[in-house]
């Protein structure tokens, strides 16, 4: 698996299959990433758990907090990890713990560890690294759009207008090869070269 | 469903447009509107703490300057991009992001007149400085680099030379030193040259050239390549540090790598303010979705235009990088394949006096001060665009005092010789 570029297709069958995700290091405070981040996706209509020890016994956005992924109650199709690349092992590890395990490992925008990717796709699971799901579902579906970003997605049929809690359709006709951003070419390049 | 790559005139034609959701028009309405309501204040609060995709305030974004955002960011091959109300508008914002007092640009010496003196003078006095470079010596980048160099500009085909920037090997220069390139693209246009794939970090454009094309509507755009990494050095403490304005939020990690446009829009466009009215933004949408057709048309008349003046009497000399044995004609061969662009210069044998001659004699050619419009355009740069330079600079920026500047445009190239033959023999 490639990690420095992933299909789109790749990415939109995570995000149309995945139905609950368990969001570790959320944050109650509203001005943090992953705070927007849980709300996005809940008002996309995910299940969204949030995994915070340091916050149980509040809720975000009236889901619980809970102190560590044993402690979910139900199963859990993917985890999105709001950690610094040092602390992703643990949780995977963890994860892979859970029965039944998730199907999909996902590190936020600015995480990355090979070792723990490579460990959950050993397992059967689907890894993504270095990119933030509220990003990826606004650009397939091209709510993000109304920020001048290129989706790289194109349609010809009539764009839904996003409501609370309304799914929104991922599949658009995907170009620039699928692949995602020149940055990840340009940072390799960039490795490479200097 | 495997993904296919839609060629460039589909992009020009589809990128970043969709049937209008409420009402299902095809072309992209003018949303001619200051204002957008908001669902209730939380989603209002969500929207003002950039957590939310959405409107607020077409001074900040608007839905028709968003699809020529994105089809410029698709045809470039950006992250993302940001309208803004004119091309000096777009330098204005990218440098607002990268410069505090006392910081350094290098800036090629053949720039657009205006964009020196932009350089020169107003950009002085926010304590911006400029170092200039020769693109033709890559040599005098690398010496001109300080620690307070926080950026490198450069055009892709310079006004009013028509040379072409070795952008590679400036590039290279700009990793070295850490710092982005900006390259302005204005006159290649993304159908000739894509700088992104030749390590440009940042393209800007003014969008009033051959990407509106059609001469009646300003405006600039800010491309963001996705390629910097802002955070490394804490050089670019605006997209890396936490924003007072935003709650705290820090750019880079909240937008990964699209945080640039972002930047620019919600600091600069924000609080600078040189919005683009939907309407140019619609007017030069309608021009894009033609841009492949025209530009070919541009490039193969210019170069018909430059073999007809090498061959006439009055003429000493034609700087079209598209003409075998031009010394931009390697450079052209390998960056812009497809035509060396529309604008270019040659010099008249009767030296200034024959410039101001022949420009008063042209009965098609239109004397102004613009480039790449569908009506071919001649202007004499020594008594214009570039008065404010002195002599030397008027040499070194290519607008020496015999030197006239054309820009052909798409009209029956017959009819353009004609014209130029009776203005050159009057």
């Amino acid at each position: 698996m490639n990690h420095d570029a992933y299909d789109d297709d790749y990415i939109r069958s995570i995000l149309n299959g995945v139905k609950s995700i368990a969001m570790v290091g959320a944050s109650p405070v509203n001005v943090r990433p992953s705070y927007f981040a849980f709300k996005y996706l809940a008002q996309r209509g995910y299940d969204m758990i949030p995994v915070n020890p340091g916050h149980v016994g509040k809720a975000l956005m009236g889901k619980p907090f809970v102190a560590s992924l044993a402690d979910i109650d139900r199963p859990i199709d993917m985890i999105d990890i709001f950690r610094n690349s040092s602390h992703i092992m643990p949780v995977v590890e963890e994860a892979l713990r859970l029965s039944p395990p998730p199907k999909v490992i996902w590190m936020q925008l600015g995480a990355r560890d090979d070792a723990a990717a490579e460990k959950a796709e050993a397992a059967g699971l689907k890894v993504v690294m270095n990119r933030c799901p509220k990003i990826e579902y606004g650009r397939l579906s091209s709510e993000i759009s109304w920020m001048g970003v290129n989706s790289r997605t194109l349609s010809s049929k009539r764009a839904p207008v996003p409501t609370q809690g309304m799914r929104l359709s991922l599949n658009r006709t995907s170009f620039g090869g699928g692949q995602t951003a020149a940055s990840d070419r340009a940072a390799k390049n960039r490795t490479e070269t200097t | 469903m495997t993904d296919r790559v839609p060629g460039f005139s589909t992009l020009a034609v589809h990128a970043g447009a969709q049937p209008d959701p409420t009402t299902g028009a095809r072309a992209t309405p003018i949303y001619q509107t200051t204002s957008f309501v908001f669902n209730d204040a939380d989603h209002a609060a969500s929207l003002f703490g950039l957590q939310a995709f959405g409107n607020i305030y077409t001074r900040i974004g608007n839905p028709t300057n968003a699809v020529l955002e994105e089809r410029v960011a698709a045809l470039e091959g950006g992250t993302a991009a940001l309208a803004v109300a004119s091309g000096h508008a777009a330098q204005l914002v990218v440098l607002q992001q990268l410069m505090r007092p006392g910081d350094e640009i290098i800036a090629a010496r053949k720039l657009y007149g205006g964009s020196i003196n932009q350089f020169t003078h107003a950009f002085k006095a926010f304590g911006w400085n400029v170092a200039w470079a020769d693109p033709d010596d890559i040599a005098s980048f690398e010496r001109a680099v300080t620690p307070h160099t926080k950026a490198i500009f450069i055009e892709s085909i310079a006004n009013p030379s028509g040379s072409i920037t070795d952008i590679e090997a400036i590039a290279a220069v700009a990793r070295k030193a850490g710092v982005p390139l900006i390259v302005d693209n204005t006159l290649a246009s993304p159908y000739l040259i894509k700088p992104i794939d030749h390590g440009a970090d940042i393209v800007v454009h003014s969008l009033t050239k051959f990407l509106g094309g059609h001469g009646n509507s300003l405006g600039g755009i800010i491309v963001d390549a996705g390629t910097f990494d802002w955070a490394k050095d804490n050089k670019y403490p605006v997209l890396s540090e936490p924003r007072p304005e935003y709650h705290g939020i820090k750019l880079q990690e909240t937008f990964g790598n699209f945080a640039f446009a972002i930047a620019c829009r919600v600091l600069g466009l924000r609080d600078l303010g040189p919005a683009l009215s939907p309407f140019n933004a619609f007017m030069i949408l309608t021009g894009i979705e033609t841009l492949p057709l025209r530009m070919q048309k541009h490039c193969d008349n210019a170069k018909a235009v430059a073999e007809f003046l090498s061959g006439h009497a009055k003429v000493s000399a034609v700087n079209y990088a598209g003409l075998p044995g031009d010394k931009y004609n390697n450079l052209q061969r390998k960056y812009a394949p497809k035509g060396a662009g529309a604008v270019f210069t040659f010099s008249l044998k009767g030296g200034y006096e024959a410039g101001v001659n022949l420009v008063s004699n042209l009965k098609l050619f239109s004397h102004l001060a613009n480039v790449g419009d569908t009506r071919s355009l001649v202007i004499h740069p020594a008594s214009t665009t570039h008065s404010q330079l002195d002599d030397d600079a008027k040499v070194k920026s290519g607008a020496a005092p015999d030197v006239v500047r054309l820009s052909i445009g798409i009209e029956d190239k017959e009819d353009l010789f004609a014209d130029l033959d009776q203005a050159l023999n009057a």
